[in-house]
């Protein structure tokens, strides 16, 4: 005799431990497998595009740090790069520096909060790997605490530089830093890599197959675990990025592992840039002669960066004001989000979790 | 006088079991944070070790919240169910050497008694579950009954092990059948018996009635103040549960040179406790059908294996030369489980929807 069963719709929050913030779910289960999933935004959406018209564009800056709050000297760097492009302001060799090596530090910072949080979203349940993660975090956060007294919403970057220039003590700290990581990284792998329980909660789970990717438009990990070489740091350099060596890891299969892997990949390659920038950095002013309200000429631009997460576009519109016409912010959160209904259907509960995790969202980003 | 002993051992097991789930707690806390590199909490009294009492106070003078659309009697009633049969365990626990070491030590059905009451408290969970009236509770519920009814399996057929070697279910004449630990005579029925009994007291990677990460905190997502403190205070009893028979059973219980028998009892327990700990601040969660697979198709094998072996080791009497079985076992032992782990991975995967 069959049994007659029926499929329960579950909320998965906005009020849930593993939702990243204020996400929602809305799930149909049939027992513990996913036969349908449609995901909610919209619950942290503060209007950041629309205060933008109402700011000057010097002003807006500590608001993008309140996009992807786990980056945020990326959103500034985004953002002032954009200004900078359409206003035409050239910006001083030691400024770029230092704004590659805060966004490469970054990047390690974010990818750290990435994979603890993901492997928090597996189960390790009483927070262990996060922990550790933290250990290597809060020595950038200090790093950042030095040069702007912040330790997570930064406002250093200014249009046409930094708002000032490094402390004396902050090149030597990030010298040891650079010397640790490495084994550090190495340290994860150890405890991670091969972990038998760890492989089977994610390899093969979640797969984003490379053409659902690409049309999705998913960029960053997400994408080049999905197997695609794309990194707008060598697609479409920007800032001084083509004075670096450094490696685009990629991975076959685009499954959770894959996406847990390239972002410790990608730690190394930070690294290795942020060693590079060390040697080279110059001495010299760090903020260009812009005057205090900047008034870009009329036009429009969209200016991206390869952020933490992914591809971090601007598209500014100015009217020759003193304020942007139009902005709208092209999250990489928001955009990977959209292929998480193919990527959950037929898999169970628990995966849905690690599968939100891999693709790594930060709420500020995804809903703005 | 008969009701002398009843009285004693009724209020020494209340406030052993008590007292050491205050130690649990502490230890926990502390041996994770010091696992997390972190020094854990240290404000409470010494070393923090007034924490469990500052927990206790906390969670006495919160409010009992129940949901409205749930069903209040068993919603109160399921704490209870779950809670008492944790105590009812260490009725036939011997603490030390001799008669009336125990409530009841020397029942003569002693293993069958605790294989009895230990799973009673399912049903506790399960009315919780239910009672919640919410879907996160619901699940972790049926959770907690598919993953029980299958790890009872291979708990109790690595103690059939036990009882073969012993000759007896009494949990006396086991203790004093150890002239060689269990653990060192069959390995793999302790790591059958291990690995089950912390499957059954919600622990390490096997807590997934309760997922924090994905079901909130399962069946007891809709309990407070009191009633969550007795499903705390419940889940490590039980684990103190588990342990006292784990090192009754396989690390000889009271036995042991120089300190006082209850001393080593309490050693052993924490030791085993420590591992427990351990291996929950180390480890990912599994899911839920690998954790199935891993009781079908590792475990129950494993405890097969293990009964085979010690059947066959006392049919032809080689028991007597303990430290050459020894040896074999243990051989045998790391040889099945790496085989096993060779030809057979944790299985499950994508539903065609």
């Amino acid at each position: 005799m069959a049994i007659r069963t029926e499929p329960i719709v579950l909320n998965m929050g906005p009020q849930h431990p593993s939702t990243h913030g204020v996400f929602r779910m809305r799930v149909t289960f049939d027992g513990e497998v996913i036969v349908g999933l449609d995901p909610v935004f919209g619950y942290l959406h503060r209007g950041i595009e629309k205060l933008a018209e109402s700011r000057t564009y010097t002003q807006f800056i500590p608001l993008t740090d309140r996009l992807d709050y786990l980056a945020s000297m990326s959103n500034n760097f985004a953002y002032c790069l954009a200004v900078e492009r359409l206003a035409g302001i050239e910006v001083p060799e030691r400024a770029e520096y230092i704004r590659v090596i805060m966004a490469e530090a970054m990047r390690i910072s974010s990818h750290l909060m990435a994979v603890g949080f993901f492997l928090n979203d597996c189960g390790a349940s009483v927070y262990t790997p996060l922990i550790y993660m933290y250990r290597e975090r809060e020595k950038l956060l200090d790093l950042f605490d030095m040069v702007s007294g912040q330790r997570l919403t930064y406002n250093y970057m200014r249009i046409g530089g930094v708002s000032h220039d490094l402390p004396p003590e902050f090149l030597p700290a990030l010298r040891k830093f650079v010397r640790e990581m490495p084994a550090f990284i190495d340290e994860y792998d150890q405890l991670l890599a091969e972990n038998e329980v760890l492989l089977a909660r994610t390899k093969g789970v979640g797969i984003l197959p490379r053409e659902l990717a690409i049309n999705a438009s998913a960029s960053g990990p997400v994408l080049r675990a999905s197997g695609v070489k794309w990194d707008l740091r060598r697609k479409d350099p920007y800032s001084i990025y083509s004075r670096f060596a450094f490696d685009i890891p990629t991975a076959e299969t685009g499954d959770s592992y894959d996406r847990y892997w390239v972002r410790v990949q990608e730690m190394r390659q930070s690294v290795r840039i942020l060693e590079q920038a060390l040697a080279q950095i110059p001495e010299g002013p760090v903020r260009a002669e812009v005057p205090h309200l900047v008034r870009p000429p009329r036009g429009e631009v969209y200016s991206r960066i390869e952020a933490p997460k992914g591809e971090l576009g601007f598209y500014i519109v100015s009217d020759g004001s003193v304020a942007p016409y139009r902005l709208h912010v092209r999250g990489p959160s928001f955009i990977n989000l959209t292929a998480l209904r193919e990527m959950c259907l037929g898999w169970k509960l628990a995966d849905a979790i690690a599968i939100l995790g891999s693709l790594d969202i930060v709420m500020g980003e995804v809903d703005r | 006088m008969d009701w002398l002993h009843w009285i004693f051992f009724a209020l020494f097991i209340v406030v052993f079991v008590l007292g050491m789930v205050m130690v649990f707690i502490w230890m926990e806390r502390r041996g994770v944070g010091r696992l997390q590199l972190r020094p854990g909490p240290n404000r409470a009294g010494p070393f923090g070790l007034l924490q469990p009492v500052a927990d206790a106070i906390k969670v006495l003078l919160k409010e009992d919240i129940v949901p409205e659309r749930g069903d209040r009697l068993l919603h109160t009633l399921a704490p209870i169910v779950s809670f008492v049969p944790a105590f009812m365990v260490f009725a036939v626990v011997p603490f030390w050497r001799g008669d009336g070491a125990g409530l009841v030590p020397d029942l003569n059905i002693g293993l069958v008694y605790l294989v009895a009451v230990s799973s009673i408290s399912v049903v506790g969970v399960f009315m919780a579950g239910w009672a919640s009236n919410n879907k996160y509770s619901l699940i972790g519920a049926m959770r907690m009954m598919a993953q029980m009814v299958s790890y009872e399996v291979p708990l109790v057929l690595a103690l059939v092990g036990v009882a073969l070697a012993a000759g007896s279910l009494s949990l006396v004449n086991i203790v004093e059948a150890q002239g060689l630990p269990f653990i060192l005579v069959q390995p793999l029925g302790f790591l059958v018996y291990f690995l089950a009994a912390m499957a059954e007291a919600n622990r390490g990677p096997f807590d997934l009635m309760e997922a924090d990460s994905e079901l909130v905190a399962g069946f007891h997502t809709e309990y407070s103040g009191m009633k969550f403190a007795m499903f705390y205070l419940g889940e490590y009893a039980h684990t103190l549960g588990v342990a006292a028979i784990g090192a009754t059973l396989f690390l000889g219980g009271w036995a042991g040179p120089v300190l006082p028998p209850i001393l080593w009892l309490v050693i052993k327990v924490l030791v085993l406790f420590f591992v427990i700990f351990w291996v929950r601040a180390t480890l990912p969660r599994l899911r839920v059908d690998q954790l199935m697979a891993f009781a079908w198709k590792f475990l129950l094998p494993l405890a097969l294996m293990n009964i085979f072996l010690v059947a066959v080791e006392i049919s032809t009497q080689s028991l007597s030369a303990l430290w050459v079985m020894m040896v074999v076992n243990v051989v045998a032992g790391v040889l099945l489980v790496y085989l096993l782990s060779r030809l057979w991975r944790l299985g499950g995967g994508r539903v065609a929807v």
